[in-house]
């Protein structure tokens, strides 16, 4: 088959490492070659696959020995569960420099250096929200083709999920990025998948998966392991391998993303009966602000 | 050659009029009205030059502008002749601004001051990615071992400072606070703020303010203070300048205790705040700074002109305005000794000279200020514009300028071009990247931001000089050797 190139974004915190580690362990398992590139600065994309934090990332050798030029690919890449190869882009501490700028530099020696050769997948694991053009790298010309956005019920996570779509619809005329799907996580809020079908029907995509919630994900988690590696008989393994399959056989159905506005995303929401329909007139006003025009009015009555 | 000679006054106005809508014909629309604001001719009796300023030039057009760095770097800080001034980021606005602009000082390079050596934090993809705060701290520490005679730092931002967010700041307390106090000044001067160098100024000037004299803030002066203390704000030294004019304060019965960003000292701008007067050349670079101190420390400040005998001659005696009667009589002595001196340049050259046209486009005060110089020669000025000047340099520029003369604010390479080969003066005087086009064109040139490695042009004996070099330019045999095919 052709490589594809993947990528999971989604709002932080939400499970996108778990979830993505999961699903390619299950891509593994179905005999796919598989590449992880962490563009997080964190570092903490392939840590399930690897059962360590790695250590040697790109930035951090790069800037040992001088500069990319002076790495090798074998310096930087590590083999995991079911020879799933490994990259951590790395970056800066919190606060400092520039991390955006440190995808870009590591995304360019990957390719440049043939990474991307004998792998079936490529999956891009980027941090939260795609803030600036370095974090749009994995989404830019000839890198992801589909992108997953993992969400849940939460309103901030759909707000995330329509912001990349944003980013996405940006990229999608001149590179050619698609949306492949939403990939809801379970977050138990009130009527989370009639939500999240709506929500993908709004961007014009669909939901490819619906992961429910169990805690055996934790105690893999704890362990440092992927759910179809600590406990491959599970129910929850089962559910991430359907996520797998669907998404191998997702392939070029990627669709341009039809992002919503803020006031459209509210109205959704209040369609569901999640949100009450604000007065305006209360909108901006104090408790006790409140209060006061309340005992102004009994005053006058 | 020059055919405007001929023209009466309606006849100029008239031809720049035309000019002016032809080389607007040149560009889209959009641009030719956004341009149409800059250009102009002045017209006597109204207050400015009817023309708009300080606006964001337009992309695709030649601009002879530089940026915010520029301004900071290369003219405010720069000369400050005994601190390391550190060019942070990518090695290349290092290179290029590389020996300064011609700020002579006395001192021995490489030991005591700094001034034509450049200093950078060369930075690479790492220090972009992971940020430069530690390489800074390094370069301060080899800085304090190989050059321990330094007397303070400067940290000049490039661009990419400001888009990484390093903390300069942070690094520049600790550093020194480290070397006891130390006077490190980091500045965020990066290259894409403002729409020129101008804006550098701006914020050279604030962080001469507030890394410098708010330091010394409440401190005794550390030298006996005279009622006849100046200090030379503004003047860039040149080719010399400042020295040129020096003398001329002295000789008066000054005492100039500072000179800044021409042979200065930070010892100098320390004591600027106990001057009696600022006397202040370009007021558009440092005009900031001398507001500040007239605010706070109640210092009244003066420009002044020191280009050609008519306006040494005003200047002098505006400066010794601010004094007693001894200065007053002072300058008198002054310009009565000088006397003979001027009468003999001009007796020398104006037979040379006069009626020749001059058409200028220079930087932050000359566009005006040697307008006196040339008209002392017999010569006039027919055209002129700044690079990077505000609305109130072309206020001030209407106490120089005839009625009718031609005025290009930001000047396009374009338009610059049409101009010269239109009005076709006997002599242009611009930068580096301006001469060699007008020489080609035939037109005698000369550079008027280093005086074309001349100088010094301020002060009675620049003058003579200036005579000289202008003499030398339109008068060159070389112009007769030369036939245009056309």
């Amino acid at each position: 088959m052709s490589l594809r190139q993947i990528a999971f974004y989604g709002k932080g915190g939400i499970g996108k490492s778990t979830t993505s580690q999961n699903t390619l362990a299950a891509l593994a398992e179905l005999g796919h070659r598989i590449l992880i590139v962490g563009c997080d600065p964190k570092a903490d994309s392939t840590r399930l696959i690897l059962h360590a934090k790695a250590q040697d990332t790109i930035l951090s050798l790069a800037a040992e020995q001088g500069s990319v030029e002076d790495l090798e690919l074998e310096d930087v890449m590590k083999v995991g569960f079911r020879d799933i190869r490994c990259v951590e882009s790395g970056g800066p501490e919190p606060g400092v420099g520039c991390a955006g700028r440190g995808v870009i530099t590591s995304i360019n020696f990957l390719e440049e250096n043939g990474a991307y050769e004998d792998i079936d997948y490529v999956s891009y694991d980027v941090l939260g929200d795609v803030v600036c053009g370095g974090f749009a790298m994995p989404i830019r010309e000839n890198k992801a083709q589909e992108i997953y956005i993992v969400m849940s019920g939460e309103m901030m996570a759909m707000y995330a999920a329509n912001n990349i779509s944003k980013g996405i619809l940006k990229y999608a005329n001149s590179g050619g990025v698609r949306l492949g799907g939403l990939i809801c996580n379970e977050r138990q809020t009130d009527k989370e998948l009639e939500l999240a079908e709506a929500m993908a029907k709004k961007l014009g995509t669909h939901l490819i998966y619906f992961v429910p919630r169990d805690n055996i994900v934790q105690h893999a988690e704890l362990r440092r392991m992927t759910v179809i590696e600590y406990a491959p008989e599970s129910k929850q393994a089962e559910h991430y391998r359907s996520l797998a399959r669907k998404i191998d056989a997702n392939g070029g159905k990627g669709i341009i993303p039809t992002p919503i506005t803020m006031d459209e995303l509210e109205d959704m929401l209040m369609e569901h009966g999640i949100m009450k329909a604000v007065d305006e007139t209360l909108v901006g006003k104090s408790a006790a602000e409140l209060a006061a025009e309340l005992a102004a009015e009994r005053a006058a009555a | 050659m020059s055919l405007a000679t001929a023209e009466n006054l309606e006849d100029v106005k008239a031809r720049n009029k035309a000019l002016i809508q032809e080389v607007l014909t040149a560009y889209p629309d959009k641009f030719a009205k956004r341009r149409a604001k800059h250009l102009g001719a002045f017209e006597e009796g109204k207050p400015d030059c009817g023309v708009k300023s300080n606006i964001k030039s337009i992309p695709g057009v030649m601009t002879i502008r530089g940026c915010a760095y520029a301004g900071s770097k290369g003219v405010v800080w720069g000369p400050i002749k005994d601190m390391v001034h550190i060019s942070h980021g990518p090695v290349g606005c290092g290179q290029y601004s590389w020996a300064a602009r011609r700020n002579y000082y006395i001192g021995t390079t490489g030991v005591d001051t700094f001034v034509t050596m450049q200093f950078t934090s060369d930075f690479q993809e790492k220090d972009i990615v992971f940020g430069g705060d530690k390489k800074l701290s390094k370069i301060m520490d080899e800085i304090q071992v190989l050059f321990p005679l330094n007397k303070g730092i400067t940290v000049q931002s490039e661009c990419p400072i400001g888009l990484i967010g390093d903390d300069i700041e942070a690094v520049s307390k600790a550093k020194s606070k480290e070397y006891g106090g130390k006077t490190i000044v980091p500045v965020r001067c990066e290259g894409f703020r403002g729409v020129s160098q101008s804006l550098g100024h701006h914020i050279a000037n604030d962080a001469v303010r507030d890394w410098v004299f708010d330091k010394q803030e409440g401190k005794p002066a550390r030298f006996e203070q005279t009622p006849y203390d100046v200090a030379i704000i503004g003047d860039y030294n040149i080719g010399g300048d400042a020295w040129s004019s020096r003398i001329l304060l002295e000789e008066m019965g000054l005492r100039v205790i500072a000179q800044w960003s021409g042979d200065g000292s930070l010892a100098e701008l320390e004591a600027t705040p106990k001057a009696k007067l600022n006397v202040l050349h370009c007021y558009r670079s440092m005009n900031y700074i001398s507001r500040h101190m007239e605010e706070k420390y109640g210092i009244p400040w003066v420009e002044y002109n020191f280009f050609g005998p008519t306006k040494i001659v005003d200047s002098l005696r505006k400066i010794a305005s601010h004094f007693d009667d001894r200065i007053k009589e002072g300058a008198e002595r002054v310009i009565e000794k000088y006397k003979p001196l001027m009468d003999a340049v001009v007796a020398k050259y104006r037979p040379r000279l006069a009626g020749k046209k001059v058409m200028l486009f220079v930087g932050g005060l000359r566009p005006r200020h040697v307008i006196g110089a040339y008209e002392d020669l017999g010569m006039e000025v027919v055209g002129t514009g700044y690079e990077f000047g505000h609305n109130d340099d072309y206020q001030r520029t209407t106490h120089y300028v005839k009625d009718g003369t031609l005025i290009y604010d930001d000047v396009t390479g374009y338009e610059f071009e049409k101009f010269v080969e239109k009005v076709q003066p006997d002599l242009v005087g611009s930068g580096i990247k301006e001469k060699y086009v007008f020489q080609k064109m035939g037109v005698p040139f000369r550079q008027m931001h280093s005086w074309d490695y001349s100088g010094p042009y301020h002060g009675y004996d620049g003058f003579a000089i200036f005579a000289r070099d202008m003499d030398m330019a339109i008068n060159s045999p070389v112009w007769k050797l030369a036939k245009a095919p056309w």
